[in-house]
């Protein structure tokens, strides 16, 4: 970015490759590098899934159930073995690696966009709309959101589109707190002011001026939805609340490889490795972008 | 002191209010109660006879009010399956989930606090790197993914402790340990960049640099400034010593809060839900209360005028 280019040496000294590595990965920690890796892994796996899967994440063969994956004695024909019903462990880890970030990806869109609008009106407004949004804000932050969740789910029964939608609740105060602070703080500062005097309109105040000066601490927030909603999401699936069979995503896999934790327990592994191995490489990710973009939550 | 703390109670019973009508709202609305429970092919008599017998013919602010009223006496009604007290079901498994919720909540105040304050003190050390991996993975490693590895090991491998249940002491010892440890990972992290936090401010370099000894400036200034940011994290965890477990009671086939409310939602047993989510909102509601008053007693600045949002 752009001041790496800053933190190069400008002087024409003999070139040091170590130093230059050495900056490389001060800028870059490997650790980040990884993350990023297995972020880009994770994407190509959900955009490319119906090329990538070896067979039908439904398709049944009853003459290998339960087989075991590489390195536990299995076959290459099933890399990460099959479950009870002969169904490739590989094949369905990639669908509901595909229906997991589809999810949190909308889920963690819905959150920031309305959030931000809900922020922005209270900052705009005042009064009473402000008033009801604090008050909302309040309620939503007071009760654990798996519970919410669990009640709303349950009882409008359980579409994919409501789900997203619910979870597109998830956290949505957290973006309409930051958004109302930063955009109280804007209006008092010079530039909104100056704006409203050459006769812009609200829409274009929000929109050019204060929202891309807020937008970098709202990016940061959103990797920290992005994983939470992967958690959300599967815990529910896990508990047979969340998606829905023949549909499938990693909790879901996790949830119905408990049952064959003795006699297959790798049904259960995959998914879970993905989980906590997207998760961290999120929240790894999302560090290290606060750290170079947004000074105020460090 | 004494405004600040009703502006509080009055903010609790505000809350209090928006989870009834949350709950009343959302899980009257979203579908007719008679058709669930009935069988669809039931005779429309016995449908007919069903609403009536529940109320559920009646305008629907009719009901709100009734249920609210009922709700204030501690009358939520019946469960919907069984026909008994849905207040009596949820205080019955209060208990079976504090039971492992108490312990864990020991653990990670033993565990993840002076972890944190350690890590802070010692920075950059071996300590501070193990604390802040641990405490990685507590975030990222779900709970019923540490569940189930706990039981893989436990149980499946070696065998030393039961996997569901509750039938033996030892059962409650894998529940306690999965909720103790995620939890002590975040209030290590929590803790260490609070003390962080501190540690940079300019009165510490005064405190040392007017040469009060370093043990006195970290318990005399660098301690009671922490425990600020770390109090609100620990207030929820006492709030959700209820509702914190649902995931990790259903893993273990543990009776208590949490499971009653998966099943009651997989039921649609209107009734236990809403007993349910109001003893939590109660819970979580009480602990944000005591946590605001605990911020007054410990932020003087506070107890005068609005507290910021």
């Amino acid at each position: 970015m752009t001041d790496i280019a800053t933190q190069l040496p400008t002087e024409t000294e003999p070139a040091d490759r170590h130093a230059g590595m050495k900056r490389f990965f001060a800028a870059y920690p490997p650790g980040v590098l990884l993350g990023l890796s297995w972020i880009l892994l994770m994407l190509i796996l959900a955009l490319g899934a119906d090329l990538l899967t070896p067979y039908s994440f439904t398709a049944f063969d009853l003459k290998a159930r339960l087989q075991p994956p590489i390195g536990m004695g299995g076959a290459l024909n099933h890399a990460l073995g099959t479950d009870e019903l002969g169904r490739d462990v590989l094949s369905r880890l990639i669908m509901s690696i595909r229906m997991s970030i589809l999810i949190a990806f909308f889920g963690t869109l819905i959150a920031a966009c309305m959030g931000t609008l809900l922020g922005l009106m209270a900052a705009h407004f005042r009064g009473k709309v402000e008033a009801v949004i604090l008050v909302m804000i309040d309620f939503q932050a007071s009760m654990p959101f798996m519970i919410i969740a669990l009640s709303v789910l349950a009882f409008f029964g359980n579409s994919i589109v409501l789900f997203v939608v619910l979870m597109g609740f998830h956290s949505w105060e957290r973006y309409a707190r930051i958004s109302r602070g930063l955009a109280l703080s804007a209006n008092e500062q010079g530039y909104a002011s100056a704006v409203r005097q050459l006769g812009a309109g609200s829409g274009r105040i929000y929109g050019r001026h204060v929202l891309p000066n807020i937008a970098s601490t709202l990016i940061v927030s959103m990797t920290l939805t992005f994983p939470e909603i992967i958690l959300l999401e599967s815990g529910l699936s896990f508990l047979g609340l969340g998606v829905q069979p023949p549909l499938t995503s990693l909790g879901n896999m996790v949830g119905y490889g408990r049952e064959y934790i003795t006699r297959a327990p790798w049904i259960m592994l995959a998914p879970s490795a993905v989980i906590v191995l997207t998760t961290l490489s999120i929240s790894m990710l999302g560090d290290w972008l606060r750290d170079r973009l947004d000074p105020t939550l460090r | 002191m004494l405004s600040f703390i009703a502006s509080r109670l009055a903010r609790a019973a505000l809350t209090i209010v928006f989870v009834v009508t949350f709950a009343f709202v959302v899980l009257r609305l979203s579908g007719d109660p008679a058709m669930l429970i009935m069988s669809v092919d039931a005779p429309p008599e016995a449908i007919v006879a069903f609403r009536k017998a529940w109320g559920l013919d009646e305008p629907i602010w009719q009901q709100y009010l009734a249920y609210a009223a009922k709700a204030l006496t501690g009358d939520f009604g019946n469960s919907m399956r069984d026909g008994r007290p849905a207040i009596e079901l949820v205080l019955e498994r209060v208990p079976m989930t504090l039971a492992i919720t108490l312990p864990a909540f020991l653990i990670k105040i033993c565990l993840g606090i002076p972890a944190g304050i350690f890590a802070a003190l010692y920075r950059n050390s071996a300590l501070d790197r193990l604390t802040m991996m641990v405490s990685v993975a507590g975030f990222t490693v779900p709970s019923f993914v540490l569940a189930l590895v706990l039981v893989l090991v436990f149980s499946v491998q070696l065998g030393w402790l039961p996997s569901s249940g509750n039938d033996h002491w030892q059962s409650a010892i894998l529940p306690i340990i999965t909720l103790g440890l995620s939890g002590a990972a975040i209030l290590a992290r929590f803790t260490r960049s609070a003390m962080l936090e501190v540690l940079g401010q300019p009165y510490i370099r005064t405190a040392s640099a007017k040469g009060v000894p370093w043990h006195r400036v970290v318990r005399g200034h660098a301690l009671p400034n922490a425990a600020i940011p770390t109090v609100t994290i620990v207030g929820f965890m006492i709030g959700s010593l209820i509702a914190g477990a649902v995931v990790v009671e259903s893993v273990f086939a543990w009776p208590g809060v949490g499971r009653l409310l998966v099943s009651a939602v997989s039921n649609r047993d209107l009734a236990v839900v809403q007993a349910v989510l109001l003893a939590i909102a109660l819970s979580m509601v009480a602990a944000n209360l005591v946590v605001d008053i605990a911020y007054g007693w410990l932020d003087p600045r506070l107890r005068r005028g609005r507290a910021q949002h």
